[in-house]
C-alpha cells in the first residue's frame, strides 16, 4: 500500500503555496512514497518512555534589553523588493473578489 | 610569482603578508588570475557554461582588490593587523554579503542583494580577510553534490565529470582547484565534511551555537552550523578562531568562550589519547567502497603507532539517524523556506492567464517557478510530517530517536577522548550518477548526520586516494560538544603523520586543471 496518493501531494502543495504542474505531482507522489517508506523507520526505534529532543543544546531563551537602537535605512530593506511605491513593499492583492 | 602565491597555506601567506615580503594586492591578484583561469564562465542567466571548475558563483573583483589595497595601506600606516589580515576566502552563497549577491543557489533569490552582512562575514571582513567572492551550493544547501543548483553543478578538480560534494562543493572545489587558501561552508547534515573528504581538503563544523547562526540563510535551525574549510589542519584552526564567538543576535548562540583550537593545531598529539572506533561506522558491509575502508584502517593504524588507545564504542541508534535527520531537515525547512513568498525580496512570478491575482496565486507560482526539484520535494515532505495526524508518528518519532543518539554519544565520550570514522561511504561519484535517486544520494550523509543531531562538533581530513580510483577519502573526528580543540589535536597529529608517509600533501597530487575560458 502506497503511504502517500498523488491527491494528497497535491493538498500538500496547496498548503506550502507551491502551484506544482500535474507531471510533478505525478512524480513527487512516487518519489515521496519511497522516501516515506524508508524513513518511517523511525517509528520502530524508540519506546514511549523516549522524551523527544528539539534542539541540541540545552540552552534556555534569551531577551536583550527592550532599548531603541536604529534599524537599516528604508531604501535598504526596500532595494531587494519586487516592487515598491511610497517607501513600503507593493503586494497583490490580498483578498478574494466577493 | 603567482603559481607560488595560489599554491601556499593560509598560515604561511600571513606570514608572509605580515613580513611585508608580498602585498594584500599580490595575493589578492594572483587568486584571482587563477579563478579567471579555472573556473570558466556564466551564460546570461548565471548558469555553469563550458568547460571549468564553476566553484564560484560570484566574483568580486573589484571590491576584493579595494579591500586588499586597504590592508596594504593599513600594513604600510604601521597598524597591527590581524594574523589572516590579507589573506583571500571564498564564501558560501548561503550567507548574507552586502555589495555581493547572495543566492543560496536559488533562482527564488536570483541577483538579490541582502541589506546587512552575517556575523560570519562581518567577522571577516573586521580580521580584514579579504572576500573573494561566493561560492557554489546545492540550493538552500539541500543536496550532497551541487547538482541541485539552479546555476549548475560544481566540479570536482580531481576528476572534472565527479561532483565536489555537497551542499558546500563549490567552498571546497574552490580549495582543491587552489583558487582560495580558505573558505566558509556550512554544514546541517555533513555539507563541511562530505565535500572536504571527496575533494582531499579539510573541513570542520563546530560544536552547534559555536559559531552565530545570524545571516545564514536558514535551512534546518537545529541543525544548520558554520565552519572552516581549508587545505590545511591548521589553517582551519586559524579560521575557526575567527568566526568562532558568542553573538548577541542568534539567541542560539552559545556564551561559552571558544576553545583554543590553534594552540591544538599547532601541538597535534594523540600520545594516550583513547579514540573511539564506532562500529556502526566502521565502513563494513554494503555501500561502503573498499578504497575508504582500506585508507581509514590504515589512518587508525598511524595513530595507534603514534600512541593513541584505540577502543571500539557502540552507537546503535545511528543506523536510525538518517530516517531521522530526513523527517527533522524537511519539516524544519518547511517551516523555514516559508519566508520565500514574493512580498519583500527576491524573485516575483504572476500565474500565467489570471487577471488580477491574489497574493497567495503570486505566491504559489513565485515558488513553482523558483524553486528546484529537490526543495520542493524537502517542502512537501516536511509538510507532510508536520501535518496534523502524522505529527507524532513521523516528527515526533525522529525527535526521540534524537534523543537516543545523544545518548549514544554521551556513552561513546565516557570511554573515548575522541571517536572516529570514515567521513563519506564513497569517493565522488560522477555527476549525474544519483540524481534520479534522492535515497542514494541521502545516504552519502550516513556518517555525518549523527553528530549534527547531536550538536557535537566534528572534522573531515584526508585519509589518502582510494586504490580502485584515485580519488582522496576522508577521515572523520568528532569530539564532544565545547571540545573542538580535540579536533585539531588529533587532526593536526594524523595530518603530519599522513602527509609524512605521502612524502607531502596529498593536493600536491591533484590533476592540471585545463585552463577554462573565463567569459564572466
Amino acid at each position: 500500500m502506497s503511504a502517500i496518493s498523488r491527491d494528497e501531494v497535491a493538498h500538500l502543495a496547496a498548503l506550502a503555496r507551491i502551484d506544482l504542474r500535474p507531471d510533478e505531482l505525478d512524480r513527487l507522489a512516487k518519489e515521496l512514497d519511497v522516501i516515506l517508506d524508508a524513513v518511517a523507520t523511525v517509528q520502530q526505534v524508540a519506546g514511549d518512555d523516549v522524551p523527544a529532543t528539539s534542539h541540541p543544546m540545552p540552552l534556555t531563551n534569551v531577551t536583550r534589553p527592550d532599548e531603541p537602537r536604529p534599524s537599516l535605512p528604508v531604501e535598504a530593506v526596500l532595494a531587494g523588493a519586487p516592487e515598491a511605491e511610497q517607501q513600503r513593499f507593493r503586494v497583490p492583492r490580498i483578498l478574494e473578489e466577493d | 610569482m603567482t603559481e607560488s602565491l595560489i599554491g601556499l597555506t593560509a598560515s604561511d601567506l600571513a606570514s608572509r603578508l605580515a613580513a611585508g615580503e608580498v602585498s594584500a594586492v599580490e595575493a589578492t591578484q594572483a587568486h584571482l588570475d587563477r579563478i579567471a583561469a579555472v573556473d570558466g564562465g556564466r551564460d546570461a542567466d548565471g548558469r555553469a557554461q563550458g568547460p571549468g571548475v564553476h566553484a564560484f558563483l560570484h566574483v568580486a573583483n573589484e571590491r576584493a582588490l579595494a579591500d586588499a589595497a586597504d590592508v596594504d595601506a593599513a600594513r604600510a600606516r604601521g597598524d597591527a593587523l590581524p594574523t589572516l589580515a590579507g589573506v583571500p576566502i571564498a564564501v558560501k552563497d548561503v550567507l548574507a554579503t552586502t555589495g555581493m549577491p547572495t543566492t543560496c543557489g536559488s533562482r527564488i533569490l536570483r541577483g538579490w542583494v541582502p541589506p546587512y552582512d552575517a556575523t560570519v562575514v562581518r567577522r571577516l571582513r573586521e580580521h580584514r580577510l579579504v572576500i573573494l567572492g561566493k561560492t557554489n551550493m546545492d540550493e538552500f544547501a539541500m543536496g550532497s553534490s551541487t547538482e541541485h543548483s539552479a546555476y549548475g553543478a560544481t566540479r570536482n578538480p580531481w576528476d572534472t565529470d565527479r561532483i565536489p560534494g555537497g551542499s558546500g562543493g563549490g567552498s571546497a572545489a574552490s580549495l582543491a582547484a587552489f583558487e582560495a587558501p580558505l573558505a566558509i561552508g556550512t554544514d546541517t547534515g555533513g555539507s563541511i565534511r562530505q565535500p572536504a573528504a571527496v575533494t582531499g581538503t579539510v573541513g570542520v563544523k563546530p560544536t552547534y551555537g559555536a559559531v552565530s547562526r545570524y545571516g545564514l540563510v536558514a535551512l534546518a535551525s537545529s541543525l544548520d552550523q558554520a565552519g572552516p574549510c581549508a587545505r590545511t589542519v591548521l589553517d582551519a584552526a586559524l579560521l575557526h578562531e575567527v568566526v568562532a564567538g558568542h553573538d548577541p543576535c542568534d539567541s542560539t548562540s552559545l556564551p561559552t568562550p571558544v576553545p583554543d583550537v590553534v594552540a591544538a593545531a599547532r601541538h597535534g598529539d594523540v600520545a594516550g589519547l583513547r579514540i573511539g572506533i564506532i562500529r556502526e561506522l566502521a565502513g563494513d558491509g554494503g555501500g561502503w567502497q573498499a578504497g575508504v575502508k582500506a585508507r581509514f584502517d590504515e589512518a587508525v593504524e598511524a595513530l595507534v603507532d603514534a600512541g593513541a588507545k584505540i577502543t571500539e564504542v557502540s552507537c546503535p541508534s545511528f543506523t536510525a539517524a538518517l530516517a531521522a535527520y530526513y523527517l527533522i531537515l524537511p519539516s524544519e525547512a518547511s517551516s523555514n523556506l516559508a519566508k520565500f513568498d514574493a512580498m519583500r525580496y527576491g524573485l516575483r512570478v504572476y500565474p500565467e492567464g489570471v487577471a488580477d491575482p491574489t497574493a497567495e496565486q503570486v505566491m504559489a507560482a513565485t515558488r513553482e517557478a523558483g524553486f528546484g526539484d529537490e526543495v520542493k520535494r524537502r517542502i512537501i515532505l516536511g509538510t507532510y510530517a508536520l501535518s496534523s495526524g502524522y505529527y507524532e508518528a513521523y516528527y515526533g518519532s525522529a525527535q526521540k530517536v534524537r534523543t537516543l543518539i545523544q545518548r549514544d554519544f554521551e556513552a561513546a565520550f565516557a570511554q573515548a577522548d575522541v571517536l572516529v570514522s570514515p567521513t563519506a561511504p564513497t569517493t565522488a561519484f560522477p555527476l549525474g550518477d544519483k540524481l534520479d535517486d534522492p535515497l542514494a544520494m541521502y545516504l552519502n550523509d550516513v556518517a555525518t548526520i549523527p553528530a549534527n543531531l547531536a550538536g557535537v562538533p566534528g572534522m573531515s581530513l584526508p585519509s589518502g586516494l582510494a586504490d580502485e580510483d584515485g580519488l582522496p577519502t576522508g577521515l572523520q573526528i568528532l569530539a564532544p560538544a565545547n571540545a573542538d580543540d580535540r579536533l585539531y589535536r588529533v587532526g593536526a597529529a594524523l595530518e603530519a603523520l599522513l602527509v609524512d608517509r605521502w612524502g607531502g600533501p596529498l593536493l600536491d597530487r591533484v590533476p592540471t586543471l585545463a585552463p577554462a575560458e573565463a567569459s564572466r
